[in-house]
Order: structure tokens, then C-alpha cells, then sequence
């Protein structure tokens, strides 16, 4: 996928064949970002009519917020059947917005697309394992 | 990963917008990975040595 192709990252989407559902995060003072964050998700999901968004406050809707484990937004939680477990945090732009159309690709084909070997590794994990990936849009 | 193990979350954080975050992981260049707090990546790396590191952090 092209990271700079808008055709590219829409013929993605446009590929979806299993529902996918964007749980956006927001709160409605001292966030800034919370709004593009929110036009972007918003861009994403008319793109494809397997993609649906769910929004909620972070103040507001405590439980949902604990049980996707958000803290800070803008945030989004991508779903498919269940939760995936990947997150994005911040303005989904430049490459997270690359990031965020291969998460739904991959989310709805249920593949991770890994290599045997480390599907085996992954299959044994028995804790929990948090992975932060910090990045720019650049 | 995090689709093959219900175990696993993968969070992408902009470094622009959490400047918190970049202080407190002490986040120098991008991108870097922080597993369970502990673990720090530097820089990209092949799936296999990936997975090894961040599968590392629980070993």
C-alpha cells in the first residue's frame, strides 16, 4: 500500500468484507484534537459501508472507556467481532492514517498476515503484553 | 500481534500530540516501541526480531 496514494488507502477500505467498528474516544473540554481526530474517523467510515463509528466520552462513559482501557484522547479502538485490541492515539494523519486503514483491513480478514513462526510465539503468550508504538505523522 | 493473541493491546501514540508520554518514555526518535512499560524498541526492525522483543518482555 502506497503511503502516499489517498486511491490506494480508499480501494483498502472499499476491499472490507467483514463489519468493523471504530470506537472513538473524545471529551468535550481540553481537547483540541478531538475534532479532526473525529473528521478523520468520520472520512474513513463513509468509505466503506462495513465500517461503522461508536462515540463515546471519556468522562462521561467511564465503563466503556475502562473496558477498552482508554485514558487519554482523542482515542480510537478498532473492533471487529470483538476487540482487536489495537489503538490509536492522536490525529490519525500522514502514516497513522496508513496505520489505522491496514489495522481495519486486517481486523476484518481476521489475518495479522504474520509469519508462522511468530503466530506460534504469539499463540503461547499467556500474560498481558502493551505495546506502545510512538510515532509522528511524518 | 495483537489480533493473534488476545493477550496483546498495540497502541499507535502520536508524539506530537502526548508530550507527557514522549517525556515520561523518553522518546527520542520515532519510531520507538515501549512493551509493558519495560521493554524499549528503537527504530523499526524485521517481523521476526519484532516479535522477539516484545515477546521477550513476558519471558
Amino acid at each position: 500500500m502506497n503511503a502516499r496514494n489517498p486511491a490506494d488507502l480508499e480501494a483498502a477500505l472499499q476491499g472490507i468484507s467483514a463489519p468493523v467498528t471504530l470506537v472513538f474516544f473524545t471529551q468535550t473540554f481540553g481537547c483540541e484534537s478531538c475534532l479532526p481526530a473525529r473528521q478523520i474517523v468520520d472520512q474513513v467510515a463513509s468509505r466503506s459501508d462495513q465500517i461503522s463509528v461508536e462515540e463515546f466520552n471519556l468522562v462521561l462513559d467511564r465503563e466503556q472507556a475502562e473496558a477498552y482501557g482508554i485514558k487519554r484522547v482523542p482515542a480510537i479502538a478498532v473492533a471487529g467481532e470483538q476487540d482487536s485490541g489495537i489503538r490509536f492515539y492522536g490525529v490519525p494523519e500522514g502514516h497513522e492514517l496508513v496505520s489505522l486503514v491496514e489495522a481495519i483491513v486486517l481486523v476484518a480478514s481476521r489475518d495479522s498476515g504474520l509469519s508462522d513462526e511468530s503466530r506460534a510465539l504469539l499463540a503461547a503468550v499467556d500474560q498481558p503484553i502493551d505495546i506502545q508504538v510512538f510515532s509522528t505523522p511524518t | 500481534m495483537a489480533i493473534e493473541s488476545t493477550h496483546v493491546t498495540a497502541a499507535a501514540v502520536s508524539a506530537v500530540e502526548y508530550p507527557d508520554l514522549v517525556r515520561q518514555y523518553r522518546v527520542t526518535g520515532v519510531p520507538k516501541t515501549v512493551v509493558n512499560e519495560q521493554v524499549e524498541i528503537l527504530g523499526a526492525e524485521p517481523e521476526d526480531a519484532f516479535v522477539g522483543h516484545v515477546i521477550a518482555a513476558v519471558a
